[in-house]
């Protein structure tokens, strides 16, 4: 052999240095570029201010509004039923049929490309429903397509409770609902929220889905069942139609500062959670 | 008592609304799409070179060949990056650095797709567009976007399966004598090779169903994509594009798109739960 | 005093999943006394104690053969409320495990699942509780802290106190001084020969002496059998099989 196994060693791990510095460039890249030119941009009144002609000037309020809305509504509706499969799937059965079933289903949901939500959600919540285009439709697609997220989440922290604690409340006359509910539930709480903010991140950045249930009007909304545009579809209608690029880099930035903002406060949550199981 | 079994049957309907939905999901697009492929023929609509709503002509071929072309070229980056960064996360790194470089990761993840387009557009296609000629607006810039998006999904199952595997494996390696990097390549990644596989399938399943950053960098041209500096639909695109305006047959065709797309993730994600689940011996 | 003692085990086998893990018990337990289970490990002492509040229905796999009277009432009957049971034969385990709620929630938590919710009557229920584990002098102060501030023998204490809130008529007590120092060891045993005027206590203890030391009848167990059971004084100096001298003077174990 003429290369030495040793010197195979060292290209091997510069390659791998290499690459994982690589990659951390791109992002940082990523990041930056749209930060740089758009950060200065955000003014109080580019928060709170309407748009002007087609978003060529003025703010991005409704999109906010838009934003909040949508998230909210996919957070309400999501994360009980997300919760309650977690902790079907962990108190009250075992591994048979239906639990693998749910898990089945939970697998596969997790997979579905969010066109597909998209096209899902304008047949079924805006046509058969009639609910139109609308913060309504926009939020209960949101809900379908991070339930998966939730349901995950819920029982990593469910099952991260500890036996005993479970054991205890029913040899003090607990039954499973008390337990579930005094003891599990309350335990698990920090993780289950990771969750839900893993799944409020993914609200904020979705486009695809939005745009054929929520509609992209760009009027401030009146109710639930008014069209609205949020931040992610106004900042992707800007760039493509060339409407404005200064416009679409503060959109952009505005969207990357409330995701970091989500993701760290999330992260935050996850180490404080960990740190009070080494107890 | 009763208000126990109150509770459990109500906790067992909650848990089957992710299985209900995913019926519900596959019945609808169902419903709107099968008709149109039915009606057109299966063979001219799979196969069909000719994207032409207006005169009723509906094959899918170039969209098909979009979507996978730019799939191979993502994985073509992505997937040596993302087993390099899964390594470098699990075997190389002093914990220090992996602190601030797995957040990075879990970032990567989170940024939204349009982001990621935009960034395509304003630096990727100019540069494509300078120093390799055509539009810019191509499947290379669509496949090197993509290739960096999947990174978070392979990095991630990756490294899982490499953590998975039992300490002995690597201290059995290396107490034979085996350098660190013949561990690894000899050792530590045949071993976790079902789960690296794994990822590199759901990968794919992601790079397939990316719809914006596709279509804000592939140009969107109907038509067979003659090269890699050629621009490009993929079927996802073709749906999020035209479905803002298509009424009548031209919808449905839109949903029967859908279909092809939910039958080829739904087989993905299959083959990448199957083989996931096979032991390592 | 009803039927036969306070609790009666007849041929009672238990199995999990395939193994027999006790075989054939017969064993009487009446009220008002300190009852010590005895054995090396892997006895069934512990499964045991689990079946007479039926924990051992948490675990998937189980079932058993005979019967278990508790005042004349077969326990596993269909009609028997398992709360209920459970309240009424307390457990206390052998790490302690203080539940993540402040001292006073940890005592006020079972009568709380009961249904009690009045602010003074918890208080008073928490109060005469601590007070009868002997941990009331040492926390009045500082009731709102968390449990886990507790050491580790106030905290099994705590979970005594848990057990007595809800006024059980057993207690059982599953190796409850492991990894306690010899002075809480001390104060847990004062605590149990006060309790027994009132209550019914069945202990596995942390080693011989201990039942040497409190035990009113103990009884022997062996992979799974019991091989006898009689007075403490007559266990300890005149035992009726040769395997259960062996054990007493240390012989194995």
């Amino acid at each position: 052999m003429s290369i030495s196994r040793f010197t195979t060693e060292k290209i091997a791990k510069y390659t791998i240095w290499i690459s994982a510095l690589l990659t951390l460039l791109v992002m940082v890249w990523i990041l930056f570029q749209v930060l740089r030119e758009g950060l200065p941009l955000i003014t109080f009144n580019f928060l709170f201010d309407y748009p002007h002609e087609m978003g060529r000037k003025g703010g991005i309020s409704p999109t906010i509004i838009g934003t909040m809305a949508l998230t909210i509504i996919a957070i309400i509706v999501a994360t009980p039923l997300g919760v309650g499969t977690a902790v079907y799937l962990r108190e009250y059965t075992r591994e048979s049929r239906v639990s693998r079933l749910i898990r089945f289903g939970t697998d596969c949901l997790a997979g579905v490309p969010s066109i597909i939500f998209g096209l899902f959600g304008f047949i079924f919540f805006v046509i058969f429903l009639g609910l139109g285009w609308s913060i309504i439709s926009g939020g209960l697609t949101l809900a379908i397509m991070i339930l998966p997220t939730i349901i995950c989440t819920a029982e990593e922290a469910i099952k991260a409770t500890p036996y005993s604690f479970r054991e205890v409340s029913y040899a003090l006359g607990g039954t499973r609902w008390q337990t579930t509910w005094k003891v599990v539930l309350p335990n698990s709480l920090p993780g289950i929220i990771t969750g839900v903010l893993l799944g409020v991140g993914r609200s904020v950045g979705e486009t695809a889905a939005i745009i054929l249930t929520a509609g992209s009007s760009l009027l401030m909304p009146d109710s639930l069942f008014a069209p609205v545009r949020t931040m992610a579809v106004h900042f992707y209608i800007l760039a493509r139609e060339g409407i404005s690029m200064e416009m679409a880099y503060a959109t952009g930035a505005a969207l990357i500062i409330m995701i970091l903002l989500i993701n760290s406060a999330a992260n935050f949550l996850l180490h404080r959670y960990l740190k009070k199981l080494e107890r | 008592m009763t208000k126990e079994k109150v509770l459990e049957k109500f906790l067992l309907f909650v848990a089957l609304s992710s299985i209900s939905i995913l019926a519900l999901i596959a019945f609808f697009i169902f419903i709107e799409g099968i008709p149109l492929i039915w009606k057109k023929g299966v063979f001219s609509f799979l196969c069909g070179e000719r994207w032409y709503p207006s005169r009723g002509d509906f094959g899918i071929l170039p969209m098909i060949v979009g979507s996978f072309l730019v799939t191979i070229g993502a994985l073509i980056i992505g997937v040596p990056f993302g087993l390099a960064c899964a390594l470098f996360l699990g075997e190389l790194t002093p914990p220090l650095i992996g602190m601030i470089f797995r957040p990075a990761i879990q970032l990567l993840a989170a940024i939204p797709s349009v982001i990621y387009g935009f960034w395509g557009l304003i630096v990727i296609v100019p540069l494509i567009r300078e120093y390799l000629g055509g539009p810019g607006l191509s499947v290379l810039a669509g496949s090197l976007v993509l290739g960096i998006m999947i990174l978070p999904t392979i990095i991630s199952i990756s490294e899982d399966s490499l953590r998975a595997l039992p300490r002995s494996y690597k201290e059995g390696a290396l107490s034979l004598g085996a350098t660190h990097w013949q561990t690894i390549w000899r050792v530590l990644i045949p071993a976790a090779k079902s789960g690296i596989v794994a990822s590199i399938i759901l990968g794919m399943g992601r790079a397939i169903g990316e719809t914006m950053a596709m279509i804000m960098i592939l140009g969107n041209a109907v038509q067979m994509p003659e090269s890699i500096l050629s621009s490009a639909r993929t079927l996802t695109t073709n749906i999020g594009i035209e479905m803002g305006y298509a009424t009548g047959d031209h919808r449905q065709a839109l949903f029967a798109t859908g279909v092809i797309l939910f039958l080829i993730i739904m087989l993905l994600n299959a083959l990448a739960l199957i083989i996931s689940k096979k032991r390592v011996r | 005093m009803p039927f036969e003692g306070k609790i009666l085990i007849q041929n009672f086998h238990f199995f999990y999943e395939n193994t027999l893990a006790l075989k054939n018990i017969n064993l009487r337990i009446d009220e008002k006394q300190i009852f010590a289970i005895l054995g090396p490990a892997r006895s069934g002492k512990t499964t045991l104690l689990k079946s007479l509040n039926r924990l051992t229905d948490l675990i998937h796999g189980t079932r058993h053969t005979g019967n278990i009277f508790l005042d004349g009432q077969e326990i596993f009957d269909s009609s028997i409320s398992l709360p209920e049971l459970r309240r009424r034969v307390g457990m206390v385990f052998d790490l302690p495990t203080p539940l993540p709620l402040s001292i006073f929630e940890n005592v006020a938590y079972g009568p709380r699942l009961k249904g009690q919710s009045q602010k003074n009557k918890l208080q008073e229920i928490v109060e005469a509780a601590l007070k009868a584990a002997a941990l009331w002098e040492e926390v009045k102060d500082r009731l709102n802290n968390s449990a886990f501030c507790l050491s580790g023998g106030q905290q099994q204490r705590l979970c005594i106190a848990r057990v007595l809130a809800l006024d059980p008529e057993v207690i059982m007590l599953d190796e409850p001084c492991s990894g306690l120092d010899p002075i809480s060891t001390r104060a847990i045993e004062e605590t149990l020969y006060e309790l027994k005027k009132k209550y019914t206590i069945v202990i596995v203890p942390h080693n011989i002496q201990q039942a040497s030391r409190i035990a009113d009848r103990v009884a022997f167990f062996l992979g799974g059998e019991l091989i006898e059971e009689g007075p403490v004084a007559q266990i300890f100096t005149k035992p009726q099989k040769k395997i259960t001298e062996d054990y007493l003077s240390g012989k194995y174990g």
